[in-house]
C-alpha cells in the first residue's frame, strides 16, 4: 500500500455526502454551526435548500434528524464525535435507535490526533457509545478514499442509524476505490500467519507499517481493515484466531469498549487467543501536534510492532 | 380521508368520558402506570382525534394525515384509549396494557406495530425536535399536513425543549403546534415548587411562538384554541392548556400522587361512577 499523499478523512466523508445527495434528493444535511469543519460545506453550497441550519443545539439536531427520517427524508447530522456520540447519547438512543430510523451521524475529530486542541474535542469514547446502542451501525474508514465510500454506502445501504467515525488531519491516503466498501466486511490488507493486526481508521495505515518493521524481524504479520466497527465481521476475525493464534487489535481510542473490545468479545467467545490493545489507556488526551500526541499515547507502529512482540513472546512462553 | 368527524361539545364530552373509563380500566388491569395526566389530558385527546386532526384510523400511514407526536410518553393509556376508540384497533386489546408481549407498552413503542402510533418516546425532552423535524420535512415538501406535539409543563424543564422552541421559530413552521398539559404538578410536587416555570406565557412568546391560552378542561376553549391555533402564520403556536390532574374523578382532582399511582381493580367501580356523575366539564 502507497500514501498517494496526505488528506482528511472528513474530505472524503464530505466528497461521498455531496455524491449521494446528487443522486438522491431526499437527502438532506443538518448544520450545529461547524459545517465546514465536519465535512458538509460542499452539500451545504451545492445544495442550499437542503441544508438545514439549526444552530449550537446537538440535542435537537438529532431529534430534528430523527423527525425527517420518519417522514422519508435522509438526514446527514455531521458534528464532532465528542457531540454526536455523547452530548446527544439519550436522543441518539430513543429518537433514532429505539425508533431505528435512517439517520446518518458524522463523528467528526476522531482520536487524538485532532492535536492542539485538546482532550475535550478529541472523542476517544465515541466508538464505544455507539457500538453498545442496538440497531445502530458503526463505520470507521481508514482513509479519506475510503471515508467518500462509507459516506455514499451509510447513506444509500444502511436503513436504519449509522456513525461514521473521521479524523480531522490530513493522512495517509492509501485505500483504492476498487477495494470497494461492504458494510460489515473486513479487508485484509496483508496475508500473514504468525500475528494478526485488527485496526480501524487512522491506525491501519500504521498497522500497515507496523507490519513492515515486524517482517523486517522475521514476523509475518497479517493486517485487517476492521472499517465496520458493527455488525463486526466475525469470521475474518475467527480465521485470524485460528491461523495466527495472536491478535494484536490498533484504534485511535479507549482500549475499553472500542474495537479491541468488540474483537475480544468474538475471540473469547469462540476461539480464545491471546491478545493486546493498542489504544488510549483510559485516560485523556491533550494538545500537542497530533504527531507528538500519537507517539505519547502509543498510537504508531512501532507501538503496535512492539505489542506484537511482546504479544508473540507472551504466547511462545504460555 | 375523513377529517373533522364533530365538532358538537356535547358528543365530545361523552367520548371522553368513554376514554377515561378506558384509561382507568387498562391502568388497574396494568397494576401500574400514570393515572393523573392521562385523565387530565383526555379533553384534548378528544378533540383532537374526534374534530380536529385528519386522519383515517383504516389507513393509519396515509401520507396526508396530520401528526401527533406524543412527548410525554408516560401518558400513554390516553393516547392509547383515544386510538382504540377512534378505531385504529380493538378497545378490547386495551387490556394488554403493559403486559408481556403487548403492542401496548409502558411508554410508546413503535417497534411493537401499534397502528397510529408516530413516535416511540418517553425520555422527556424529546418529542418537541422530533416534531419540528416532521414539520420541516412538510414544508419542504410542499404538504398541507399538521404536527401536533404534546408536552408536559414539567418536561418543559429540560433544555432540549427551548433548543427545538429557538428552531421551530427560526423556521417559521407554522403547521407546528405544541400543546403544553399545564397542571401544574410534576412527581416532587407543584411546579412552582420543583422549579419555577413562569412566566410561562412569555417564554413561548420570547421564543417566537404564537400563545394561545385555554382551559384545557373546557372542550369549548380547546375547539376555539385549536381553531386559533391554525390561523397562525409564520410562526409556530403553543397552546398552553390548563388541566386539572385527575380530572372527571372528584376523589383525586389535582392530587399530585397520581401522577404516577394506578387504581385497584376493585376501585374501578367507584372510579367509573365518578365519572358517569360528571355532569358537565
Ligand atoms: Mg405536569
Amino acid at each position: 500500500m502507497v500514501n498517494r499523499g496526505n488528506r482528511a478523512t472528513k474530505a472524503g466523508f464530505g466528497e461521498g455526502l455531496l455524491e449521494a445527495g446528487l443522486r438522491n434528493t431526499q437527502v438532506v444535511c443538518l448544520g450545529a454551526d461547524i459545517t465546514t469543519s465536519v465535512g458538509c460545506n460542499l452539500f451545504a453550497e451545492a445544495f442550499p435548500n437542503r441544508f438545514i441550519s439549526l444552530g449550537i443545539a446537538e440535542q435537537n439536531c438529532m431529534g430534528v434528524a430523527a423527525g425527517l427520517a420518519l417522514e422519508g427524508k435522509i438526514p446527514v447530522f455531521s458534528t464532532y464525535g465528542v457531540f454526536a456520540a455523547l452530548r446527544t447519547t439519550d436522543q441518539v438512543r430513543v429518537s433514532v435507535c429505539y425508533n431505528n430510523v435512517h439517520v446518518v451521524i458524522g463523528g467528526a475529530h476522531a482520536g487524538v490526533s485532532v492535536g492542539p486542541d485538546g482532550a475535550t474535542h478529541q472523542a476517544l469514547e465515541d466508538i464505544a457509545m455507539m457500538r453498545v446502542l442496538p440497531n445502530m451501525t458503526v463505520l470507521s474508514p481508514c482513509d479519506a478514499t475510503q471515508a467518500r465510500l462509507a459516506a455514499i454506502a451509510a447513506i444509500e445501504q444502511c436503513k436504519g442509524p449509522v456513525y461514521i467515525r473521521f479524523g480531522r488531519e490530513a493522512m495517509p491516503d492509501f485505500s483504492t476505490a476498487d477495494m470497494g466498501f461492504e458494510i460489515g466486511k473486513s479487508q485484509l490488507l496483508r496475508p500473514g500467519n504468525d500475528l494478526a493486526i485488527i485496526a480501524t481508521g487512522h491506525m491501519v495505515w500504521e498497522a500497515m507499517q507496523a507490519a513492515g518493521i515486524l517482517a523486517s524481524g522475521g514476523i509475518d504479520a497479517r493486517v485487517i481493515n476492521m472499517h465496520t466497527i458493527k455488525p463486526v465481521d466475525k469470521d475474518s476475525i475467527l480465521n485470524a484466531a485460528r491461523e495466527t493464534g495472536a491478535i494484536v487489535t490498533a484504534e485511535e481510542h479507549q482500549v475499553t469498549g472500542g474495537l479491541g473490545s468488540a474483537v475480544a468479545e468474538v475471540v473469547v467467545q469462540h476461539h480464545p487467543v491471546p491478545m493486546a490493545f493498542v489504544g488510549m489507556p483510559d485516560r485523556f488526551g491533550e494538545s500537542g501536534d497530533p504527531r507528538q500526541l500519537m507517539e505519547k499515547f502509543g498510537m504508531t507502529a512501532e507501538a503496535i510492532a512492539e505489542a506484537g512482540r511482546k504479544l508473540l513472546a507472551r504466547r511462545f512462553a504460555l | 380521508m375523513h377529517s373533522r368527524q364533530t365538532t358538537n361539545p356535547e358528543e365530545l364530552r361523552e367520548i371522553a368520558i368513554r376514554i377515561r373509563k378506558s384509561v382507568v380500566a387498562s391502568l388497574a388491569e396494568a397494576g401500574s402506570g400514570h393515572l393523573g395526566g392521562s385523565l387530565g389530558l383526555a379533553d384534548i385527546f378528544t378533540a383532537l382525534y374526534f374534530s380536529v386532526l385528519t386522519h383515517d384510523p383504516s389507513h393509519p400511514g396515509s401520507p396526508g394525515r396530520d401528526r401527533v407526536i406524543l412527548s410525554i410518553g408516560h401518558v400513554a393509556p390516553v393516547l392509547y384509549a383515544t386510538l382504540a376508540h377512534s378505531g385504529y384497533f380493538p378497545v378490547e386489546e386495551l387490556a394488554t396494557l403493559r403486559k408481556l408481549g403487548s403492542r401496548l407498552q409502558g411508554h410508546p413503542g413503535r417497534d411493537h406495530g401499534l397502528p397510529g402510533l408516530e413516535l416511540s418516546a418517553g425520555s422527556l425532552g424529546q418529542g418537541l425536535s422530533v416534531a419540528v423535524g416532521m414539520a420541516l420535512a412538510a414544508k419542504m415538501d410542499h404538504k398541507p399536513h399538521r404536527i401536533f406535539s404534546i408536552h408536559g409543563d414539567g418536561e418543559l424543564q429540560e433544555g432540549s425543549i427551548w433548543e427545538a422552541a429557538m428552531s421551530a421559530a427560526h423556521h417559521r413552521l407554522d403547521n407546528l403546534t405544541a400543546i403544553v398539559d399545564r397542571n401544574g404538578l410534576q412527581i416532587d410536587g407543584r411546579t412552582e415548587d420543583v422549579m419555577n416555570l413562569e412566566p410561562l406565557p412569555e417564554k413561548w412568546s420570547a421564543f417566537g411562538w404564537e400563545v394561545i391560552e385555554c382551559d384545557g378542561n373546557n372542550m369549548e376553549a380547546i375547539l376555539n384554541a385549536f381553531a386559533k391555533a391554525e390561523a397562525v402564520k409564520n410562526k409556530p403556536s403553543v397552546i398552553i392548556a390548563r388541566t386539572i390532574m385527575g380530572k372527571g374523578i372528584r376523589s383525586i382532582e389535582g392530587d399530585y400522587r397520581w401522577h404516577g399511582k394506578v387504581p385497584a381493580k376493585e376501585q374501578v367501580g367507584d372510579f367509573t361512577r365518578e365519572l358517569d356523575e360528571t355532569v358537565d366539564n
